[in-house]
């Protein structure tokens, strides 16, 4: 007896970008999907699965968009790879839908051109039809569907009804389980290439009728968006908001994670008897965790901004016009958005990197987001600031106070482009990618296709806060308490412990730019995030922990440090590489060490290059 | 649509009006006409050619940039004029002016305003 095949039947989605693909394949999967990265590689792999009207299990691949198979990013070989089936991790598909934007056909139908020769079946559908149809575009699907020999269908990701006739016609497909044949693609040269452009053209010129081009209404608003002056002043109100946004809405949620985590933790503690266990769980686990998801509410804020503004298309236009900006120093246009990211975080800015189709300008950008200041600094700058700087204004209208910060905010940005100017000149000579980039029709957003890609980011950082990171605090927790404090001890236990030998031993490289043991020792725990160092250096200064904490330690530095001691520490936390979850990432989107070691070196190096002139000028100056 | 072979360096012959061959990367916005090269060529009147890679070609020709296409340019960058946006038959593309002197194509308008040249 015949056995069904037990496997489900596996499709895979493939267009070119902006195609309106994500949203179809989240219309056809639902809620049914799952993100992981393809091994070796940071290109997402977006998986799902859903039961045909026909009750077939079928499984739903989300290939990257691309253009051709030529496999110029790491995205667009992931769906070569896939296609030819020369991955060992993914399945050849049973099916190809190809996916086009049925307002623009052309760079579509060359692509379907060339996918005919990869020996899987295939079925064109005409995504967004209804957006054609409003514009008075009429597709003969008829015609089509015998000229490239292929079934020809359309589809609408968006209301109740829109993806009935692809599904019908993926079940047509799988009841014939006609099974993929080998691969006869190669490489196009630029002949055959123009070769199926004028084929494809003469398709849409029989196939397609559409209104003579009317000046539409993403036209009209890239007249302004685009324009010299009011583009830029449309970009630097939507900077201005996400940062507000950043800022403002996710103050009182991280007070909520904070506190919460400060209530387990007094649990715990008031549970657990007083142990390397308690300390371990309360010191180690808790504060380290909760210093790290406090973030949360300000990623998935930032996720949210971005998504939407990827979704609406104002993404590409950002990128163009800071494409000057940013090339200056040698990145891409699309650097200025992770960049961006960086401010509330390094982490998201590093993943977000992964737009970056050029792998030294995204390496570039990727080695200097951690040089924006992120806002796990701002507790540091606000301790030393509200210390050291008088509450005065200058000139009667700029308060001192926030002219500092404003400083530093500068240099984390003056030094980003700088050093990324000298890695394109020094690490990675040769020519820039050439900026090419389509500019994506305004299109709505929809909520759920919004909503999703935030969630699946902040899960994407949770699961990273409770893996690589979790690890990264036991390991300091384990240097800041072992060995414990003697029996006579007079001095904070930290004192004794690995992260005490070693600040204690770190001390005389650090005298000269003015940093006390007390210091070097809180920069050890400082490294699991930070803002960790400000309740390191209450404790090193033995002052109870909590916001009335903060108060006392403002107090005893004041009165224990020079001025030109917590300058010195000002620009240390501009450019040291004080936070170890970032270096895990940067090892986890570069898949090497080398970067990681590479990026600790330069910020080290930097950092106390920067606090050297800084303590020994303040110094000279009598600070 | 039929497009003239890139060896020719005389202006184009057969519609009424007398066309202008420019390179894309000089042009200004309002600058309309029909792709006649992508890559390498001779094309362009008083110039001694230039080279552009391969990969820049196919990467054109990819997104849209192929003989016969009706491109116009819509909209320039705030810094040097830099970078173009480029509409493709019906299509936004953003591309740099480097990128865009890859790409010939015949002017609608008999004197298009354009950039110096800065091959020379």
């Amino acid at each position: 007896m015949l056995m069904k095949p037990v496997r489900d039947y596996r499709i895979a989605l493939i267009g070119n970008p902006n195609c309106g693909k994500t949203a179809l394949f989240n219309a056809l999967t639902g809620s049914q999907q799952k993100v992981a990265n393809y091994p070796g590689v940071t290109v997402e792999r977006k998986e799902g699965a859903f039961v045909s009207p026909a009750g077939v299990r079928t499984s739903v691949l989300d290939l990257p968009g691309t253009y051709s198979l030529r496999g110029r990013s790491p995205d667009e070989v992931v769906t070569r790879d896939a296609i030819l089936g020369v991955l060992d991790t993914v399945d050849r598909p049973d099916l190809l839908v190809c996916v086009a934007d049925a307002t623009n056909l052309r760079l579509m139908l060359r692509l379907v051109l060339e996918l005919k020769s990869v020996g899987i079946p295939m079925i064109l559908t005409l995504n967004m039809s209804d957006i054609a149809a409003h514009r008075g575009i009429v597709i003969d699907s008829g015609g089509l569907a015998s000229e490239l020999g292929i079934p020809v269908v359309t589809s609408v990701a968006v209301g109740q009804n829109g993806t009935v006739a692809l599904l019908e016609e993926i079940d047509r497909k799988a009841a014939v389980a006609a099974s993929a044949s080998a691969s006869s693609w190669s490489e196009q040269d630029s002949g055959e290439i123009r070769k199926a452009h004028h084929l494809a053209d003469s398709m849409v010129a029989r196939f397609v009728t559409a209104p003579a081009v009317s000046k539409d209404l993403t036209n009209r608003i890239d007249r302004i968006v685009l324009h010299p002056v009011f583009g830029i002043v449309i970009l630097l109100a939507v900077l201005f908001l996400i940062f507000q946004a950043v800022f403002t809405w996710a103050a009182v949620p991280m007070e909520m994670i904070s506190a919460a985590f400060d209530a387990l933790n007094t649990t715990v503690k008031s549970v657990l008897p007083d142990s390397m266990l308690s300390s371990l769980l309360t010191d180690g686990i808790i504060t380290g965790v909760g210093g790290v998801l406090v973030f949360l509410p300000q990623i998935v804020i930032l996720f949210f901004f971005i998504i939407l503004l990827e979704d609406l298309g104002y993404m590409a236009r950002a990128a163009f016009l800071m494409d000057r900006v940013v090339g200056g120093a040698g990145l891409h246009g699309r650097s200025f958005i992770p960049l961006l990211s960086s401010f509330a975080c390094a982490i998201p800015g590093i993943m977000a990197t992964r737009v970056i189709e050029n792998r030294r300008q995204r390496l570039a950008t990727i080695m200097v987001a951690p040089l924006m200041t992120c806002s796990a600094r701002i507790p540091v700058y606000t301790l030393i600031i509200g210390a050291f700087v008088p509450r005065q204004s200058v000139a009667g209208i700029v308060n001192l106070q926030g002219l500092v910060m404003f400083s530093l905010y500068l240099a984390g940005i003056v030094s980003a482009f700088v050093v990324a100017f000298l890695f394109r000149r020094l690490v990675w000579k040769g020519k820039s990618e050439p900026f090419i980039m389509e500019m994506p029709s305004y299109k709505r957003p929809m909520l759920r296709s919004l909503a999703m890609g935030v969630l699946q980011r902040a899960y994407i950082f949770v699961r990273r806060a409770g893996t690589i990171i979790l690890s990264m605090m036991i390991l300091i927790w384990f240097l800041s308490t072992v060995p414990g404090a003697p029996e006579a001890a007079t001095e904070p236990a930290i004192n004794y412990s690995f992260a005490g030998m070693i600040g204690h031993a770190l001390q005389p490289l650090l005298a000269p730019i003015g940093f006390n043991w007390q210091i070097s020792v809180a920069l050890i725990p400082g490294m699991a995030a930070r803002e960790v160092a400000v309740g390191a250096l209450a404790t090193v200064y033995a002052i109870g922990g909590g916001t009335s904490g903060e108060a006392g330690l403002a107090t005893a530095i004041a009165g224990q440090w020079s001025l030109a001691t917590a300058l010195s520490l000002l620009a240390w936390y501009v450019f040291a590489p004080q936070c170890a979850s970032t270096l895990v990432v940067v090892r986890r989107e570069t898949n090497s060490w080398q970067w990681p070691v590479l990026m600790f070196a330069y910020m080290l190096m930097l950092a106390y290059a920067a606090s050297f002139i800084v303590f020994q000028t303040a110094s000279y100056l009598g600070g | 649509m039929t497009y003239q072979s890139p060896q020719q360096t005389e202006p184009l012959q057969g519609s009424e009006e007398v066309r202008v061959l420019v390179r894309l990367g000089r042009g200004r916005p309002g600058l309309r006409g029909i792709v006649m090269s992508v890559g390498n060529s001779k094309l362009v009147a008083g110039e001694a050619g230039r080279d552009f890679d391969l990969e820049l070609e196919k990467r054109l020709l990819e997104i849209g940039f192929v003989e016969g296409a009706h491109v116009e340019i819509l909209h320039e960058g705030f810094i040097g004029k830099d970078p173009i946006a480029v509409r493709v038959d019906n299509m936004s593309v953003a591309l740099g002016r480097r990128e865009a002197d890859a790409v010939v194509l015949a002017s609608e308008s008999p004197n298009p305003k354009l950039l110096p040249d800065r091959s020379r």
